[in-house]
């Protein structure tokens, strides 16, 4: 068929021209969507190299900065992925929020912040010294925000548009901690010099503190001070800290397992900003017609869920007595150990006390180990480890498997 | 048009000179494109099936606006019932403040009514012509096929402000009517002014009508395969619903960044104070990547088919 474009019809070009010159038009979209993709390769690549050259400083010199920092305005955006290993991922999230959430009001702290534990999240932070903090957890066109504003905590959720007010000082959240912060640090009235000088003997032979070069987080140059354990044996690999070379203020904090892989925390700024907030990022008024609890009203009426929770450990007690609660080991690889007097451990298959479907869970979640110490479960997760015996001692630590067995092989003797 | 009117502008008339096929001769009125333009908008807006989409979109808001006047029987009910927090986005606000109906209404269409809409008209455009025989007539007039196309695409991108303000504004009147307004808290917790309220809502408007430039670019290249209009239509919004799904499996996180439909829900950080730029920004980048990849997909398609119909 000829093609009907005057400019075309005219000549006697042969078809395979014609052709070929079609074809080519389509090499315009093709180039876009390369260059395109080569971009969005490229430009994380590019970004990540050339870490800034700064003075070297020692380890001490690092965290002498650290605690003579004195920023306290900042206002930022966070980012924080957690990746816990959990056998069944985000259980955390989902359970606690739902459960909760509905009676003691879904804008109460607590349970927000436990969302935080799994997953990944952008939070945005800003401070104004210590009477003025806020901390909002950004959502899928919903937004969570923690106000610290002079003696006020109030916590608002946009998604159900309810508020949750607090007076400071019986509060137990981020402003008060922030706001206890540096008078620990006065009242300490230890010197910089003296807290790095403390911290270091403090990590002692346990630990490595390095500064391991520079990195730029949030556009900022940083120190990188790295933690390690000295020990073997331990889960954690690596704790990384980035320190901002003008203000000595954390920026970044990553915690790698010893596994490898991706970081099990990785939390740090993607943009901060040293100046003074606007006043009115504090000023919270509950929104006409939301739904507030009062942080009085939630405990009174946390009296019948405190009734369950009373009972439920008493129970609890009754069955394990708590009898021996020992740590053994110490620095990184401290493992707690929890004795029950007679115990009987996880239910025995076949023994009657669990549905089958319920042992079959369980047993899907922990891995068969074998020892002196007779028999057990692992159950494990990138960080923390337990191992639970089939005669009810229980030893949970941020060790590897072999570790805990060989603790279990220990306290059998 | 008289030749005064055309002589200040000679140098925009050569530079299109090469890329439409005709007689160079003869110099063109630049305005010529706005008339077609122009002719194309009114013809699109006339059309009985634009109206019926239009009205669709428009019914939205007031259904979700009288759902919750009865589900909260009265202004001032607290939150948004027992289970507060489930349900369309800022579902929850809507009683206190009208206003909120606005973003209300835009979170609920922009998954589905609203890409439908432009799915139809994109898809409709250049197939129906083919379809109804039309193309062939709208060619024979020195326009030019790149021409042509382009307004096409304008007119699909008006289509798509137009579905959006309707919705926008019909949520407005009806958010007004049966609730009341007034200072507007934002999803940050701060407060801003009603006017200020106002010009967020149109903003927000604005960036969800920018979020289907990409879709309806895709859906002009589509309409460019074939010489169906019901099958353009039919596969433009079959894609969408594929990508909507592929958005929604958690095992592909990997390549959610690319979908079109993935950074749509970022229009609701207009409302954040201050307003959260990092998604919108991606959302920008991404559409702006579609437009370009399926314009100049649709560009090289239609120039070099053979018109048949």
């Amino acid at each position: 068929m000829a093609p009907n474009d005057s400019a075309e019809t005219t000549g006697e070009a042969t078809s395979t021209v014609v052709g070929r010159r079609k074809a080519a038009r389509y090499i315009v979209p093709v180039a876009v969507a390369g260059v395109a993709a080569a971009t969005i390769g490229l430009v994380p690549a590019l970004a990540s190299t050339g870490d800034p050259d700064l003075p070297k400083i020692s380890a001490q010199q690092l965290i002498e900065n650290i605690a003579a920092s004195d920023a306290e305005q900042l206002s930022g955006t966070f980012k924080i992925s957690t990746d816990l290993g959990l056998p069944l991922d985000g259980i955390a999230g989902s359970l606690v929020p739902d459960g909760e959430g509905k009676d003691a009001g879904a804008a109460a702290p607590q349970d927000k912040l436990m969302e935080l534990t799994s997953g990944t999240h952008t939070l945005r932070v800003a401070a104004d010294g210590p009477e003025r903090q806020k901390l909002s957890i950004l959502g899928d066109a919903s937004e969570y925000s923690l106000i610290h504003n002079q003696g006020e905590v109030w916590a608002y959720d946009s998604k159900s548009d309810e508020v949750y007010h607090a007076e400071a000082p019986e509060g137990r959240d981020a402003g008060e901690l922030a706001e206890k912060a540096p008078k620990d640090r006065k009242g300490a009235s230890a010197t910089p010099k003296d807290f790095a000088e403390q911290a270091l003997a403090a990590a002692g032979d346990t630990t490595s503190v390095t500064v391991d070069g520079t990195a730029r987080v949030a556009g900022r140059d940083a120190y990188q001070l790295l933690i390690k354990p000295k020990q073997s044996g331990s889960t954690i690999g690596s704790v990384r800290i980035a320190v901002d070379a003008e203000t000595g203020v954390p920026l970044k904090f990553t915690l790698s397992a010893a596994s490898g892989g991706k970081a099990v925390v990785d939390a740090g700024f993607t943009k901060v900003d040293f100046s003074r907030p606007a006043a009115s990022t504090f000023a919270f008024t509950p929104p006409k017609g939301a739904k507030v609890t009062e942080a009085d009203e939630l405990e009174t009426g946390k009296d019948e869920r405190g009734a369950v929770q009373e009972a439920l450990p008493g129970q609890l007690a009754e069955l394990d007595g708590f009898e021996g609660f020992n740590v053994i080991g110490e620095g990184w690889t401290s493992i707690a150990e929890i004795r029950t007097p007679g115990g009987t451990g996880l239910p025995k298959a076949g023994s009657g006390e669990m549905p089958a479907e319920a042992q079959g869970f369980l047993d899907a979640l922990g891995d068969k180990v074998t020892g002196k110490f007779g028999s057990g479960t692992v159950f494990k997760t990138r960080l923390v480890n337990a191992l639970m015996t089939d005669d009810g001692s229980v030893y949970v630590g941020a060790v590897t498997k072999d570790a805990l067995v060989r603790a279990a092989d220990a306290a059998a003797k | 048009m008289s030749q005064a009117e055309t002589a200040p502008q000679a140098g925009t008339v050569h530079t299109r000179g090469p890329v439409d096929q005709h007689d160079p001769a003869r110099p063109r009125n630049p305005l010529w494109t706005l008339g077609l333009l122009r002719s194309e908008i009114t013809t699109m807006l006339r059309r009985h099936r634009t109206f019926a989409l239009l009205g669709v979109l428009a019914a939205v808001p007031v259904l979700i606006g009288i759902a919750v006047r009865i589900e909260t029987g009265g202004g001032g009910g607290g939150s948004g019932g027992p289970d507060g927090g489930a349900g369309p986005a800022f579902l929850a606000q809507v009683t206190n403040n009208g206003l909120f109906l606005v973003f209300a209404a835009l979170a609920a269409t922009l998954p589905v009514f609203l890409p439908m809409a432009v799915g139809v008209v994109a898809g409709d455009a250049v197939a129906g012509e083919a379809s109804s025989g039309t193309l062939r007539y709208l060619l024979v007039a020195p326009a030019g096929r790149t021409r042509l196309l382009l307004v096409k695409y304008a007119s699909v991108l008006a289509f798509c402000l137009v579905a959006t303000l309707v919705v926008a504004a019909s949520a407005l009147a009806v958010g007004a009517l049966l609730f009341p307004v007034g200072e507007v808290t934002t999803i940050s917790g701060t407060r801003i002014s009603f006017g200020e309220g106002l010009v967020r809502a149109a903003l927000t408007a604005l960036v969800v009508a920018v979020s289907l430039t990409g879709f309806a670019a895709l859906g002009l290249f589509v309409s460019t395969l074939t010489g169906s209009g019901i099958g353009a239509m039919a596969a433009t919004v079959g894609l969408l619903i594929t990508v909507q799904i592929l958005d929604s499996i958690p095992q592909l996180s990997g390549v959610h960044p690319y979908l079109f439909s993935h950074y749509w829900i970022s229009f609701a950080d207009v409302l954040r104070e201050p307003v959260h730029w990092d998604d919108l920004i991606k959302n920008f980048q991404l559409q702006g990547l579609y437009v370009t990849v399926f314009c100049s997909a649709a560009w090289a398609r239609f120039t070099a088919k053979d018109i048949t119909a």
